[in-house]
């Protein structure tokens, strides 16, 4: 386990590439080992979930699709994970993006309302699959320039300025389907969520591309440290000439986009929009996914590896909790507990009251040798 | 007024007080009598905020006594102060703004009439309340309505009438305008007659020598001298604030760069510069090679004037010009276009990036210049930290670790590193040496002066006098948000600055 543990780290903590090399297991109740506690804590789940289905990890090939529980939980992460990178950049500004819920059924209405028209006969070439694909992306972008616009222009607090678009989102979305929940035929956009690619489901490698290349923006460029150096210290930055309004412009815009795409995955499923159930409550799972990262929400350090990680805990354990025979009102309860759990294993004042707890037993040890 | 026949109001005798082993107050004695108005003066780290915290209760001494009317007394809390009859008024209101005068002065104690609440009653009160010190404005108002100086009287007001034997005012006037300080004033001359004893801290000694009658000056926590105002000249007071005694041999010049002449080009120029509030307009022009120093006492403008200059504060008049050439400096990204690097006051809140690396933050103001997609290639980024760390003496074991562990003299050189790596024609440097060892003093000193000697200018905001007749080409004289005067080559000397700070 260790071995392992090693090759997943490496990648992971791009910026302190030492860590990796001086790992050494007493040193797990000290320091900053978030990376540990994340990898460790999504290994441990899907071992529960191994131990509530003997045939979690089986996987099977069924009509050139491959299916099994852990397939399923890397479908479903996959629009967690997209909301979560643009959410890691958020929150890294010392902000938050309440509105990406909202923005994802937005963009599904979009979505579906336009390729309706193309299913209708339209010839208009804006209604074509691939175009309606990209307005709905620039939509989700535009939703993004509305928050930040709102704080980084007008100085209103992020929770406040994504919490209007939150609010009106669904609204928005009602009123571009006309209240309905429109459904489609088309292949190209059910591809989205239905798709695979050597039988693998299309949004892992969505997810999977919107990981890469955002980690490529953001440390190939100096994004991640303007980044984090507005999070850290705004007042600090500003001095230094760094330009906050930009950055967070490009961080909200961001967060727009991917929830654009979460929102094409989510219709893709079903082959319809709905604008009142389409990312209900995902901006939470977001959040929660970004702050099992470790990145803090004051803001600061981030990594996008962790907090897609924190997503596909996120899923596993709902997977988990969907196939187990709990009672289905128990498991928002323990949702809260394990996530609870992980957060704790990743506080350092929790861990050295633990390692404070076993020093008794530790000294025992001691004596006996 | 006050008479050392009179029994003291307050009697503070060897109080002591430590922070993490440095002592903040040693061994400090204060006496305040019924109907005085007490300056305590010094500089920053002087220990008088210290002092009101430990009097109201806010910090617990570590040795002293505290007696007031004769009897030993304990705070415990600031709330228990006021029982007691301290109370304080901070530069802060600490009053509630949506809530009419009349409320906030019984807010906790609305007067009731047949067990309810009485609107009408209560402002009765308040009005009345109010009369006693002169003041007439409409009690119903929400207190937001008001100004500054008007809050703040109401503020006092209710400390007063909350029983106060003793008021402190910790820097009330540092927002008011001429006209409301005499508002003010006028409230805190009736507070004489009514025996109240007054402990203010300012930072504006026309106004100390305007309205106490005794002045306490305490510097690097300790007592230096007690005074009655009117047998105080300013000199004494100025050098006693700043420890320097008026003698000939001291204020050497070992600085013989003397640039100032006029065959250096002008950097920049700045003409009739000023902001409300801030500080009063002023000309400056720092030519290349030349290192122009600001002296004054705490909250003489020093800061402010250095803000202006980088754009931190937008200057509401005047004109600057860089090499002959107009500009509009409207932030530090405008600043530093034109050239300018700034290193702040203080480090930990505007300068550090605290969680970053040494290296991150050392390139972080030529990244920020260079724009987020031409990104120094992390080699270079090394080679950067590592020529600084090698070149600024930087103690550290390399250039990855975050810079929150480092040393305040490390952390200040490499606040310099970074403006260094952007190559700046000008450097404002404002307290570069606070805070920070004997060694590392010295060395940033030198890169001071290695600076103008490479042909850069230099602006450098210090309150080491010392130090700014040593390193300076001119010395910029302020007070009270005032640019008074510039001294060039051999004018400069300690004394000549305090001169200037005490004329009036």
């Amino acid at each position: 386990m260790v071995e392992m543990e090693k090759q997943v780290l490496t990648p992971v903590n791009e910026n302190k590439p030492q860590r990796a090399t001086n790992f050494k297991w007493r040193n797990i109740f000290r320091g900053d080992n978030r990376a540990l506690w994340t990898i460790l804590a999504l290994i441990i789940i899907l071992l529960v979930d191994r131990m509530v289905s003997p045939t979690f990890f089986t996987v099977r090939m069924v009509n050139g699709r491959l299916t099994g529980s852990l397939i399923n939980t890397l479908d479903g992460a996959a629009p967690i994970m997209l909301l979560s990178i643009g959410m890691t950049l958020v929150i890294a500004t010392k902000g938050v993006d309440l509105s990406v819920g909202a923005v994802m059924a937005i963009c599904a209405a979009v979505s579906a309302v336009l390729i309706n028209r193309h299913e209708a006969g339209s010839d208009n070439i804006l209604y074509y699959p691939g175009f309606v694909i990209a307005i709905a992306i620039l939509v989700g972008a535009l939703c993004g320039l509305w928050n930040g616009i709102l704080v980084a222009l007008f100085d209103i607090q992020p929770i406040i300025a994504t919490l209007i678009l939150m609010v009106a989102g669904r609204g928005i979305a009602q009123m571009i389907t006309d209240g309905q929940s429109p459904t489609y035929t088309d292949e190209t956009l059910a591809y989205m969520g239905q798709g695979t690619i050597f039988g693998m489901p299309f949004p892992v490698y969505v997810a999977a591309i919107a990981l890469v290349v955002v980690y490529l923006l953001v440390r190939r460029t100096a994004l991640g440290l303007l980044i984090e150096s507005v999070g850290i210290n705004a007042k600090a930055s500003h001095y230094t000439g760094v330009n906050a309004t930009v950055i967070k412009l490009f961080v909200y815009i961001i967060s727009g986009i991917c929830a654009a795409i979460a929102g094409l995955i989510v219709a893709g499923e079903n082959t319809y929009a709905d604008p009142h159930t389409a990312g209900l409550w995902s901006e939470l799972d977001a959040i929660v996914a970004v702050v099992i990262g470790g990145t803090l929400l004051s803001g600061g350090r981030f990594s996008l590896v962790l907090s897609a990680l924190g997503a596909l805990i996120i899923q596993s354990l709902r997977i988990g909790l969907y196939i187990s025979d709990l009672h289905p009102n128990a498991n928002l309860v323990v949702k809260a507990i394990v996530i609870l759990l992980v957060l704790l294993l990743q506080s350092k004042e929790f861990k050295q009251a633990v390692g404070r707890l076993f020093k008794p037993v530790l000294k025992l040890r001691a004596v006996f040798k | 007024m006050s008479t050392n026949e009179q029994p003291a109001l307050l009697e503070v005798r060897g109080l002591t007080k430590t922070f993490t082993a440095t002592p903040a107050l040693s061994e400090v004695d204060f006496t305040l009598y019924p109907g005085e108005v007490h300056a305590v003066l010094g500089e920053n780290g002087a220990g008088k905020s210290t002092l009101i915290k430990v009097i109201t209760g806010v910090y617990k001494r570590d040795a002293g006594t505290i007696r007031l009317n004769g009897k030993l007394i304990e705070p415990r809390s600031p709330g228990h102060a006021q029982e007691l009859g301290i109370s304080a008024v901070y530069q802060e209101i600490n009053l509630i703004p949506t809530l009419s005068v009349a409320e906030n002065l019984y807010v906790g104690r609305q007067p009731r009439f047949l067990g309810m609440v009485s609107m009408q009653l209560m402002n009765k009160k308040a009005r009345k309340l109010l009369k006693t010190f002169n003041i007439d404005i409409d009690v119903t108002r929400d207190l937001s309505s008001y100004s500054i100086a008007i809050q703040q009287i109401v503020a006092i007001v209710r400390g007063v009438d909350l029983s106060a034997k003793i008021l402190i005012l910790d820097e009330p006037t540092s927002s008011l305008d001429r006209h409301e300080v005499e508002t003010l004033f006028s409230v805190i001359r009736s507070l004489e007659e009514h025996g109240i004893g007054i402990l203010l801290i300012t930072h504006f000694l026309d106004q100390v020598y305007e309205i106490s009658d005794r002045i306490t000056v305490l510097r690097n926590g300790r007592k230096v001298g007690e005074h009655l105002t009117k047998e105080l000249p300013r000199a004494k007071l100025i050098s006693e604030m700043l420890g320097r005694e008026f003698t000939e041999t001291l204020g050497k010049r070992s600085n013989q760069i003397t640039n100032g002449d006029s065959k250096h080009d002008t950097f920049l120029d700045i003409k009739g510069f000023a902001k409300r509030g801030m500080i009063e307009p002023f000309d400056l022009e720092i030519k290349k090679g030349e290192i122009v120093g600001l002296a004054g006492l705490l909250g003489s403008g020093r800061t402010e004037m250095g803000h202006l200059v980088f754009g931190i504060n937008r200057s509401e008049k005047g004109e600057a010009f860089v090499e002959s050439k107009k500009v509009k400096i409207s932030s530090p990204r405008k600043a530093i276009r034109y050239g300018f690097g700034l290193c702040p006051e203080d480090r930990k809140v505007e300068g550090l990036i605290a969680d970053l690396t040494i290296r991150e933050n050392i390139i972080l103001a030529l990244q920020a210049k260079l724009g987020w997609y031409r990104h120094i290639p992390y080699k270079r980024q090394e080679q950067y930290a590592d020529e600084m760390i090698e070149a600024l003496h930087i103690v550290t074991t390399d250039a990855e670790k975050p810079v929150r562990e480092l040393s305040g003299g490390n952390q200040q050189k490499v606040i310099l590193a970074r403006w260094l790596v952007s190559n700046p024609e000008l450097l404002i440097l404002d307290e570069p040496t606070r805070g920070i060892d004997v060694g590392a003093h010295a060395e940033i000193i030198n890169i001071i002066k290695r600076l103008a000697k490479e042909g850069k200018a230099l602006m450098v905001i210090s309150s080491e006098l010392a130090e700014v007749v040593d390193y300076s080409d001119r010395v910029v004289v302020l007070r009270d948000r005032k640019k008074l005067t510039e001294l060039t080559g051999d004018e400069i000397s300690e004394d000549a600055i305090m001169q200037a700070i005490a004329e009036k």
